[in-house]
C-alpha cells in the first residue's frame, strides 16, 4: 500500500504524552484513559484496514460533560482528537493519528427515549443503526437507512459519514431521516441542533453536520425519525443479455414514476461469484442482473411489479422471476449481500470501490470499466445501487504483488475520475476520510475546497478535531481511494458491506 | 494595481444605479466583488414573493435576480432540474408537468398572504426560505431536494457543493446550510433538484368534526398507519367554508388526509384508513383526484389567510404538543389551521405586541418548538426578533456568517442582529 501522509506529528504532544494522560485521568475515570500499546492496539484501523496508526491515548467518555471537557483540554493543550463510533467506517474516517486522542464514544450505548406519538427515537450515538429498529419493530416501526453493516455500525457514525443504503432511493440517506443532533464541538460547547420540531430555524447545522466525518463536532445524542413497515415487500430477480439492456430498464422504470426500495444490479462476474458462494439461483448466463424490491400496500406493489414486469421485457429480460414468499426475497439478496466473501474467493485481495454516477451512464461507465479492466490486466466485478446510481466495483489483485497493488491502485482511481467526468460524485456513502482525500480536487476547484475550509476553521480554528481527513494534504489529486481486503481478512468479514 | 483590480476595472459595470438586475454570473461576481470592496451592504432579491419576511434591514444597493433565469438542465429519466437561481418556480413548475413529474415538497405561496394573489417566487427564493407544504413529513423539506447548488460568496468568488446525483457524501453538505439561511450566505445563482414523478391519483379523505383533539387524534393514527398518508390538516370551523367544493358541501370544520399513489393502491387505503379510524359514512366526503389537488393547492397557498390585514405567525413543534400549545394561545385571539399531519400551526393573531410575542415564544419554547414570524405589522416588525436564537447558536452563526461573508454585505441584519 502506497504511504500516506498525515499531518505533521507535533513532538511536542508526543513527549507529553504520560502528563496528558494523567491529566486525562483527572477528567474521566481512570481506567477510561487507555495508555499502554496493548490497550491501544484495538483501535488502530476501522475499516478500512490497509491503513493502520497507533493512537497517542484512547478515551473512552461516559457522559457528556466528559466528553466537553476532554475537548476543551484538547483545544487548550493544543492536541488533536480523532472520534470514533463503531469503527466499521469504509474510508478511514475514524483512523488515529500518531499524535491524536482518539475518543471512542463506545460507552453511549443506550436508546434514550421511544417516542411513538411523535415517531422518533432519541439514541446516544453508539447504539447500532439495527438496534433502533429492534427498539421499535414490536409496534411495526422501523429506521429507514439501512447500511449494509448496519448490524455494527453505529448510528452516531451514520451521521458522521451520511450513510445511505439499498433503500435510500426512496427513503432517503442518513441526513433525510434525522430530526436533531447534540454535538460537542472543539471548544468544549455543547449544543443541540434540531430536535423533535421538524426543519429547525436558523442556519441549518444539522445539515451541516451530518455527513461531516467527525470534523465539526462530536455527537453525544441523535434524534432520529421511524416509519411505519410497510405491510408488504416484494421482490423481482431479472436477468439481461447486456448491461445496456439492464441501464435501459433501470431508466425507464424510474422515468415510469416507479419508486422502488431498492434496485441492484450486479454484472455478470458478480453474479456468478455469488452466486457460487451463497446458491442465491441467480441467472448466471445473464450479462446482467437486477434485484428490484416495492414496498407499500399489496395493491401497490402489484402494480408496481406488473409495471416492472412489463418494462423488463420490453428490454429484452431474459429471465424473471418474482418473489413468493419473503424467504424467497430475502434468498435474492443472500447472494447480492455476500458480495464481499465472494470475491474473497476469486482473488487473494480486492479493493471496493465507492463512485456515484447518473442512472443513465451505466452502460458506458460499466464499458469503461471493463476497457480498464484490460489495461491493467486485472479483474474486476461490479455491484451497483442502480436505483441511485451508486456503483461499487471490486477490483481484485495480489497484494503481495507490489506491480499487482501499484495497478490496482491506478485502477481504481480512474474509475473514480470517470464517474466524476461523468456527472458524479466520488463517493456515495462511503464517505471521503483519508481514503479520497486527494481525490478532492477532482471534483472541486481550490475555491470551492476553501470555502469548506474556512467552515472548519470557524467552528475548529487550530484544526485538532480530526485532522488529515476529507480534505487534500498533498494537493496532488492523486491516485487512493479504495477499500482494501487481504486474503479475505477484512476486519469484521462476517458483517455484510456496502 | 493587483490583476483582480486590473480586470475589475475593464468591466462595464455603473457602480451609481442603486438596483442591479445582473444578467450574466460575470456580473454577479462583478457587483459583489465591488461591493466587498467598498464594503456596500446589498439586498438580494428574486421575485419579491416573501422579502416582507425577516427583518428590516439597510442597504444601499439592491441585486434583483429575477432576470438571472432560465432551465440549464432538465433529466426527467436522472430525475433532477438544473435551473438559475432567478427562474420563477411557475416556470419550472410548467417544465416538470410536461412530463409528469413535480417538486415534491409542495413550497408555499406566500403571494394570496402579502398581495392576494398567487405570487410563487423564484426558486432561489424558495431554497433561501427553506418553507416546505403539506408533504413535508412523508418527503422532507426543501433541502432534502437540494442536490447540489453553484454561488458567490461575499468575496465575488464562485462555490459550489453537492452535484445532480443523488448519493454524494463528498465534503460538508452546503446545500443545506444554504437552504433557509434567507440570502445571507451566498447569493445562489445555480440549482440542480430532485424532481420525483408526480402520482397518479390523489384522493382526500375529509373527515366532518369541528374538534382539535379528536383531529390530532385522526392524524396521529394515520401517520402512524401503513396506509402512508401524503399530508394531514385540521381546518376548525370558522375556515370551513372555504373548502366547499362539489364533493364537498360541509362547510364547519374539518380534518383532511390525503392518500397518493396508483389508483388501485390509493382505493385500498382510503377504504383502510377510513375503517381503521372508525368513521361513519356520514362523518366522511372523499374527494377525487381534480378536487383534492385544490384542496392542497388552497392549503399550499395559506388562502384562509388571502390578503390577511393582522400578524401571522408559523410555528412548528412536535405534533404531541400542538394540542396543548393551542389550548394556551387561545387566550389570545387567533385563528388558526394545523398542517404537517399535527406538526405546524399557522396562526394569525388580532392583536399582537412585544409582551404577547415573548409570552407566545415562552410557551411555544417550553413545548421544544419555535416560531417564525411571517407577516407582522411594521411597528412590531421594528422592535421584535422574527426568528429566535439562543447564544450558543448566535455565535456559531455568526462564524458561519463570517466564514461565506467576511463584511457582512448580503442581506445584513435580516435573520439576526450582526448576522
Amino acid at each position: 500500500m502506497s504511504s500516506l501522509q498525515m499531518p505533521k506529528v507535533d513532538n511536542a504532544i508526543m513527549s507529553k504524552k504520560d502528563k496528558i494522560a494523567s491529566d486525562l485521568r483527572e477528567i474521566i475515570n481512570s481506567k477510561n484513559v487507555l495508555s499502554n500499546p496493548d490497550e491501544l492496539r484495538p483501535f488502530e484501523t476501522d475499516g478500512l484496514t490497509a491503513y493502520r496508526q497507533m493512537p497517542l491515548l484512547v478515551v473512552m467518555p461516559e457522559t457528556v460533560e466528559e466528553v466537553s471537557q476532554i475537548l476543551k483540554y484538547c483545544n487548550e493543550n493544543k492536541v488533536k482528537v480523532v472520534p470514533r463510533g463503531a469503527g466499521t467506517g469504509l474510508s478511514g474516517g475514524s483512523m488515529p493519528l500518531e499524535d491524536c486522542v482518539l475518543m471512542a464514544m463506545g460507552k453511549f450505548n443506550k436508546i434514550i427515549e421511544i417516542d411513538f406519538e411523535n415517531r422518533c427515537v432519541v439514541t446516544q450515538p453508539c447504539v447500532t443503526n439495527l438496534a433502533i429498529t429492534h427498539a421499535v419493530q414490536d409496534k411495526g416501526f422501523y429506521y429507514a437507512p439501512d447500511p449494509s453493516s448496519q448490524i455494527a455500525c453505529s448510528i452516531g457514525g451514520n451521521v458522521a459519514e451520511n450513510s445511505g443504503g439499498v433503500h435510500s432511493l426512496k427513503y432517503g440517506a442518513t441526513t433525510n431521516n434525522l430530526l436533531g443532533i447534540q454535538v460537542v464541538l472543539m471548544d468544549g460547547t455543547v449544543t443541540k441542533f434540531g430536535g423533535k420540531a421538524m426543519d429547525a430555524e436558523g442556519y441549518d447545522f444539522l445539515g451541516l453536520m451530518t455527513g461531516s466525518e467527525g470534523l465539526l463536532g462530536v455527537i453525544t445524542e441523535v434524534t432520529v425519525k421511524i416509519l411505519k413497515s410497510p405491510e408488504v415487500v416484494k421482490a423481482a430477480l431479472v436477468g439481461f443479455p447486456s448491461i445496456e439492456d439492464a441501464g435501459n430498464c433501470v431508466a425507464e422504470i424510474i422515468a415510469e414514476g416507479c419508486i422502488p426500495a431498492g434496485m441492484e444490479i450486479m454484472d455478470k462476474a458478480l453474479t456468478k461469484a455469488t452466486n457460487d458462494y451463497s446458491k442465491a439461483g441467480y441467472p448466471t448466463d445473464a450479462e446482467a442482473m437486477m434485484i428490484v424490491e416495492f414496498d407499500g400496500t399489496e395493491h401497490e406493489v402489484e402494480a408496481y411489479i406488473q409495471k416492472t414486469k412489463e418494462i423488463a421485457e420490453k428490454n429484452n429480460s431474459s429471465s424473471l422471476k418474482i418473489s413468493k414468499t419473503n424467504e424467497e426475497r430475502l434468498k435474492f439478496w443472500a447472494g447480492r449481500k455476500a458480495a464481499f466473501p465472494a470475491c474473497g474467493v476469486l482473488a487473494p485481495d480486492y479493493m471496493c470501490m465507492d463512485g456515484s454516477i447518473p442512472r443513465g451512464k451505466l452502460a458506458e461507465v460499466l464499458n469503461e470499466i471493463s476497457r480498464l479492466s484490460k489495461k491493467y490486466n486485472l479483474p474486476v466485478a461490479n455491484a451497483f445501487h442502480a436505483g441511485d446510481g451508486n456503483l461499487h466495483p471490486l477490483i481484485m489483485f495480489d497484494a503481495n504483488d507490489k506491480e499487482s497493488l501499484r495497478k490496482c491502485e491506478e485502477f481504481g482511481a480512474d474509475i473514480l475520475k470517470y464517474c466524476v467526468k461523468v456527472g458524479g460524485a466520488l463517493t456515495g456513502e462511503h464517505g471521503v476520510g483519508i481514503e479520497k482525500r486527494e481525490l478532492m480536487c477532482e471534483a472541486f476547484n481550490d475555491k470551492d475546497i476553501q470555502q469548506q475550509l474556512t467552515i472548519k476553521v470557524a467552528l475548529d480554528p487550530n484544526s485538532l478535531l480530526n485532522p488529515g481527513k476529507v480534505y487534500p494534504i498533498l494537493r496532488k489529486c492523486a491516485e487512493e481511494g479504495r477499500v482494501h481486503v487481504h486474503g479475505g481478512k477484512t476486519k469484521f468479514p462476517d458483517i455484510p458491506r456496502f | 494595481m493587483s490583476m483582480e483590480e486590473k480586470q475589475n476595472s475593464q468591466t462595464s459595470l455603473d457602480f451609481n444605479q442603486n438596483i442591479f438586475k445582473p444578467t450574466s454570473r460575470e456580473e454577479i461576481v462583478e457587483i459583489v466583488k465591488t461591493c466587498y470592496r467598498k464594503n456596500i451592504p446589498l439586498e438580494i432579491n428574486g421575485l419579491k414573493s416573501k422579502n416582507k419576511i425577516g427583518r428590516n434591514f439597510q442597504s444601499e444597493k439592491t441585486l434583483d435576480l429575477s432576470d438571472y433565469k432560465g432551465i440549464i438542465d432538465y433529466k426527467p429519466e436522472e430525475l433532477y432540474i438544473k435551473v438559475k437561481a432567478g427562474t420563477p418556480l411557475k416556470e419550472i413548475i410548467g417544465e416538470l408537468d410536461k412530463n409528469n413529474q413535480q417538486l415534491a415538497f409542495e413550497p408555499n405561496d406566500f403571494g394570496y398572504l402579502f398581495s392576494g394573489q398567487s405570487n410563487s417566487g423564484s426558486i432561489g427564493g424558495v431554497v433561501s426560505c427553506n418553507f416546505a407544504g403539506s408533504r413535508r413529513f412523508k418527503v422532507g423539506s426543501v433541502r432534502d431536494h437540494i442536490l447540489g447548488f453553484q454561488g458567490i460568496n461575499g468575496k465575488g468568488e464562485t462555490i459550489k457543493s453537492g452535484g445532480t446525483v443523488v448519493k454524494n457524501v463528498t465534503g460538508y453538505d452546503l446545500s443545506k446550510l444554504v437552504s433557509g439561511s434567507f440570502g445571507t450566505l451566498t447569493i445562489l445563482t445555480e440549482l440542480s433538484i430532485k424532481v420525483l414523478p408526480k402520482p397518479e391519483t390523489s384522493k382526500t379523505l375529509i373527515i366532518k368534526n369541528p374538534h382539535l383533539k379528536k383531529a390530532l387524534d385522526f392524524l396521529g393514527k394515520a401517520l402512524s398507519s401503513s396506509t402512508d398518508p401524503s399530508g394531514g390538516v385540521f381546518y376548525p370551523d370558522y375556515f370551513g367554508k372555504d373548502f366547499v367544493l362539489n364533493d364537498l358541501t360541509h362547510d364547519g370544520g374539518l380534518t383532511a388526509i390525503r392518500i397518493e399513489g396508483p389508483t388501485n393502491s390509493v382505493d385500498q387505503r382510503v377504504n383502510r384508513l377510513s375503517k381503521e379510524l372508525g368513521l361513519l359514512d356520514q362523518e366522511l366526503s372523499i374527494l377525487d383526484s381534480e378536487q383534492s389537488n385544490i384542496f392542497w393547492s388552497r392549503t399550499k397557498n395559506l388562502e384562509v389567510f388571502k390578503s390577511l390585514k393582522s400578524n401571522l405567525l408559523r410555528i412548528v413543534l412536535p405534533m404531541s404538543e400542538t394540542l396543548k400549545v393551542i389550548q394556551k394561545l387561545k387566550n389570545f385571539e387567533i385563528k388558526y389551521f394545523i398542517d404537517w399531519g399535527g406538526s405546524l400551526i399557522w396562526a394569525s393573531f388580532d392583536q399582537l405586541n412585544t409582551k404577547i410575542l415573548s409570552e407566545i415564544k415562552d410557551t411555544v419554547k417550553k413545548h421544544q418548538g419555535y416560531i417564525t414570524l411571517i407577516k407582522v405589522e411594521e411597528d412590531l416588525k421594528a422592535s421584535a426578533d422574527i426568528f429566535t436564537i439562543d447564544p450558543i447558536k448566535y455565535k456559531i452563526s455568526e462564524k458561519i456568517k463570517r466564514s461565506f461573508d467576511p463584511k457582512r454585505i448580503f442581506n445584513p441584519g435580516k435573520m439576526y442582529t450582526g448576522i
